[in-house]
């Protein structure tokens, strides 16, 4: 056993667990945060990104324990009680998802990538969703949906930016 | 997909690493997990112990060292990709780094890793022998060597490296000549099936391939052709001279010699045109 201990969504969280525990059991079994989702569990699809000290991360590809004394963050702190987060809110009003699998995995990856680049162009956008696979949409909604966030947290006008 | 059981320890230092690593035959060092951990999942490798060296304070970092580029092997892939010293003077390493895996991978994944797991689908081994990258180890008892890139690779996923030494740092020279890395693939996530670097340094051009062999190669009919005097699309026509390419659900060997000689054109036209 191991003992890890994390900050997740601002409480820190305390566990011993085998070190073969993936971040992603860890949070979906041992700390009951099921809104990360597995897809591929391959690295390929990261419908299980979350953000670790701030980044994004495939939670499928990283040990609990290299996660130790870090910052850890999911879709679930994205919200502030019924208010959505602006990238979900952007989701909701573009269509963003069908089946909404993929979808927590895409708003982690973009609040990832906003904090990098804040104003991005539709091709910088598809370049950063390049880790993340949809099997509904044809990503058209999604990227549209990144772009009006980006509009909207940095206080520019949406039409400008869809 | 789990892991089958493994034993975790931290190394707080590299001398604590290759003490660390002493304890079982089959450990494994862990930098970012980005190629060791998929293994692991699939139980292609079941080392018993895992020596995490991520948390080692000091191996991340780029600095100028005279005419060369000092990289410490934990600099993840987003790190280089984003050194505004590598962009300026070596650029060619800086943009293939932007080009590995996708975003959550380059946050994680380190340029040492990518180097010690000798993939001979991965970027940057190819970059670094073209460029004639030298690579800083370290071993037991405090010893150190230097291993030349050209020397490094030695077969497929095997590098002049023993299973307590460790990478440390990674040297490229300074360039100021053109340069290119291409890669082909069919879909945005897929590694390369066929990659191309090619630096122009002091006058002369290096050529390098990725995934035409069981280790990065170094295109030396390019070379000798350009050397003669040959334009790039007369030199191309050698670029898989020596090459062994694999096989697989990606594109036959013929496919990929093919392939080679396209790309080892452009890689050359944009290298020194
Ligand atoms: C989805 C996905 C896509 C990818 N796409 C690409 C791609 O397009 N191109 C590409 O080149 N790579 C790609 N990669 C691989 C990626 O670059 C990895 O980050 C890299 O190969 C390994 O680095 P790491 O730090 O994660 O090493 P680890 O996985 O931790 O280690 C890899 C191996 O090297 C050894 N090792 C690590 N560091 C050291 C050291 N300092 N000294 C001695 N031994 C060491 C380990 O013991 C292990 O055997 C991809 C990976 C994933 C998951
Ligand atoms: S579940 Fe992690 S990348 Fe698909
Ligand atoms: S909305 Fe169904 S996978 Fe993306």
């Amino acid at each position: 056993m191991t003992n890890v201990s994390v900050t997740v969504n601002g409480q820190s969280r305390e566990a011993d667990v085998e070190p073969r525990t993936l971040l992603v059991y860890f949070l979906r079994e041992t700390l009951g945060l099921t809104g990360t989702n597995v897809g591929c569990d391959t690295s390929t699809c990261g419908s299980c990104t979350v953000l670790v000290d701030g980044e994004s991360v495939k939670s499928c590809t990283m040990l609990a324990a290299q996660a130790d004394g870090r910052d850890v963050t999911t879709i679930e702190a994205m919200a502030h009680g019924d208010t959505m987060h602006p990238i979900q809110d952007a989701f909701h009003r573009n269509h963003g998802l069908q089946c909404g699998y993929c979808t927590p995995g895409m708003v982690m990856a973009a609040a990832s990538y906003l904090q990098e680049n804040p104003t991005p162009t539709e091709e910088d956008v598809r370049e950063a969703l390049e880790g993340n696979l949809c099997r509904c949409t044809g990503y058209q909604n999604i990227v549209k949906s990144i772009l009006d966030a980006a509009g909207s947290m940095s206080g520019a006008p949406e039409t400008t930016r869809a | 997909m789990i892991p089958a059981a493994f034993e975790y320890a931290r190394a707080e230092s590299i001398d604590h690493a290759i003490e660390l690593l002493g304890g079982a035959d089959d450990a494994k060092i862990l930098a970012g997990g980005h190629s060791l951990l998929p293994l692991m999942k699939t139980r292609l490798a079941q080392p018993s112990l895992l020596v995490d060296i991520s948390r080692i304070g000091d191996l991340s970092y780029v600095r100028e060292d005279g005419d060369m580029v000092a990289i410490g092997a934990l600099t993840r892939h987003h790190d280089v990709a984003n050194s505004e010293l590598l962009q300026q003077v070596a650029p060619i390493v800086a943009d293939t780094a932007s080009r590995i895996g996708d975003p959550q991978v380059r946050h994680v994944g380190t340029i040492g890793g990518s180097i010690a797991h000798a993939d001979p689908a991965g970027d940057m081994g190819t970059v670094m022998v073209a460029l004639g990258a030298q690579f800083a180890i370290s071993a037991a008892a405090g010893a150190t060597r230097t291993v030349a890139a050209g020397d490094f690779f030695q077969g497929l996923f095997q590098a002049d490296l023993a299973a307590n030494e460790v990478l440390t740092e990674i040297r490229v020279p300074k360039t100021s000549g053109g340069w290119s890395y291409l890669k082909f693939n069919r879909r945005a996530i897929d590694w390369a099936m066929v990659g191309v670097a090619a630096v122009q340094q002091n006058g002369s051009a290096a050529v390098a391939l990725t995934n035409m062999g069981e280790t990065p190669l170094r295109a030396a009919g390019v070379e000798e052709a350009l050397a003669g005097g040959a334009d790039p699309a007369t030199a191309s026509a050698r670029a898989d001279e020596g090459a062994a390419p694999p096989s697989d659900a990606f594109g036959s060997a013929e496919y990929r010699r093919e392939v080679s000689k396209v790309l080892v054109r452009r890689a050359l036209e944009e290298t020194l045109g």
